[in-house]
């Protein structure tokens, strides 16, 4: 066969533009595209959230909605150490808001501990920079932890803006060595794995609130769906006006304070 | 031919073989008891016929993991149409009650160490005197 350099060039010339010309025409044919923007995270379908109403809280709630939150997810309690492990805790309303730098706040505001916890990103920093999947986002718009996948390499907590994540540098069990541990239904960590509020997702599939929202007899904590017009959530926002924690950054909190 | 060293060399080999099948003949007639799980008293049927869950218990809870876990589905249809939460300590030990008669019969002979127990919280060992007593039947979900 006789095929000089020059045709075969020609030839292969050609088929390449063929094979990238069909391949570009399926992407660009919209169905790809458009299966791609409808996968998006929380485009579509349920967001739980919760509105935080900082002016019903009264002082003994934080000491209530913090056991209720820490015995029902057995958080050893590690307190005053670096090894502190928080799923809710309070926070002064300079540190839960440092971009609101105002020292005229009312004093109910300024010298009110706020309570903090996982916002719930709708676009969740840490997800993002896990290398292994291990956080991701549920259906339901809740951050998930995937303790099984966690390799704890603590990128998360360096992604996240609120410091909502805590490292087990020990191992919990030995916090309930000598005491029981308070849930034997919801398993404890290992060492080496991050951990952070998982908007009780475990009591959510029963049909339960949050352990926090159930403890805090105030009801200064209101829970429900961000996607549904009618939920007390989307209520109680129409009637009050509420603050989101660093929302400059993007992350798009689900969780809403009533100051 | 000559063997040079050929005591040294002889007694060597000797010590070599007999250390090297030491454990063969240390450990003669004396083959480990074999595994004897204890079956709840009570409960008649588990999630699966018995011969699946003996063969691939560890595949099933790996599954359920995973789509508890990641897929949030939670509800696991028994093969005699009953709905379970799949859970292995909220499931599987509220009726297999006794980690130590159940998991560990089988696990210690194969040596083999799962890491459920890790995070996941075992059951209470019951008494020995209640042992034979009670398990109560899953509660089934809907």
């Amino acid at each position: 066969m006789s095929l000089n350099r020059r045709d075969f060039l020609k030839i292969a010339g050609i088929t390449a533009l063929g094979v990238g010309a069909a391949s570009a025409f399926e992407v660009l044919s919209g169905k790809q595209l458009e299966a791609a923007l409808k996968a998006a995270p929380l485009t579509a379908g349920k967001r739980w959230a919760m509105v935080v109403d900082i002016r019903k809280l009264r002082e003994e709630d934080y000491h209530d909605v913090v056991t209720a939150c820490h015995t029902s997810h057995n958080v050893p309690d590690f307190s005053g150490t670096k090894d502190e492990i928080k799923w809710i805790w309070a926070e002064p309303f300079e540190n839960a808001f440092p971009d609101s730098p105002n020292e005229y706040v009312k004093p109910e505001v300024k010298d009110k501990p706020f309570l903090v916890f996982c916002n719930q990103c709708g676009d969740a920093p840490c997800v993002r920079v896990c290398p292994t999947k291990a956080t991701f986002k549920g259906p339901d718009g809740i951050t998930m932890m995937d303790m099984h996948r966690c390799i704890g390499c603590r990128y998360c907590m360096a992604a996240c803006p609120y410091g909502a994540r805590s490292f087990n540098f020990r191992d919990p069990r030995t916090y309930f060595a000598d005491k029981e541990v308070p849930n034997r239904e919801f398993p404890t960590r290992t060492r080496g794995v991050v951990e952070k509020c998982n908007f009780c997702t475990e009591r959510l599939a029963k049909g339960l609130y949050p352990a926090c929202v159930e403890a805090c007899k105030s009801n200064a904590l209101i829970f429900g769906d961000l996607d549904d017009p009618n939920s007390e959530v989307r209520r109680v926002l129409r009637a009050n006006f509420s603050i989101r924690r660093k929302p400059q950054l993007g992350t798009d909190p689900s969780i809403f304070y009533i100051v | 031919m000559k063997l040079y060293d050929s005591g040294k060399i002889i007694t060597g080999i000797v010590i070599f073989v007999i250390l090297m099948t030491f454990p063969f003949w240390f450990n003669m007639g004396r083959a480990a008891p074999k595994p004897d799980p204890k079956l709840p008293k009570n409960v008649k049927n588990c999630v699966l016929p018995k011969d699946t869950i003996k063969t691939s218990h560890m595949q099933i809870l790996n599954n359920w993991r995973d789509e508890v876990v990641r897929d949030s589905k939670r509800s696991f249809v028994a093969f005699d149409g009953k709905h379970f939460d799949k859970s292995l300590s909220n499931t599987c030990m509220k009726c297999h009650s006794s980690k130590k008669q159940f998991c560990d019969q089988c696990h210690n002979y194969l040596k083999v160490t799962p890491y459920c127990w890790d995070c996941h919280i075992e059951p209470k060992e019951p008494k020995e005197s209640k042992e034979t007593a009670e398990a109560k039947e899953p509660k089934e979900t809907k």
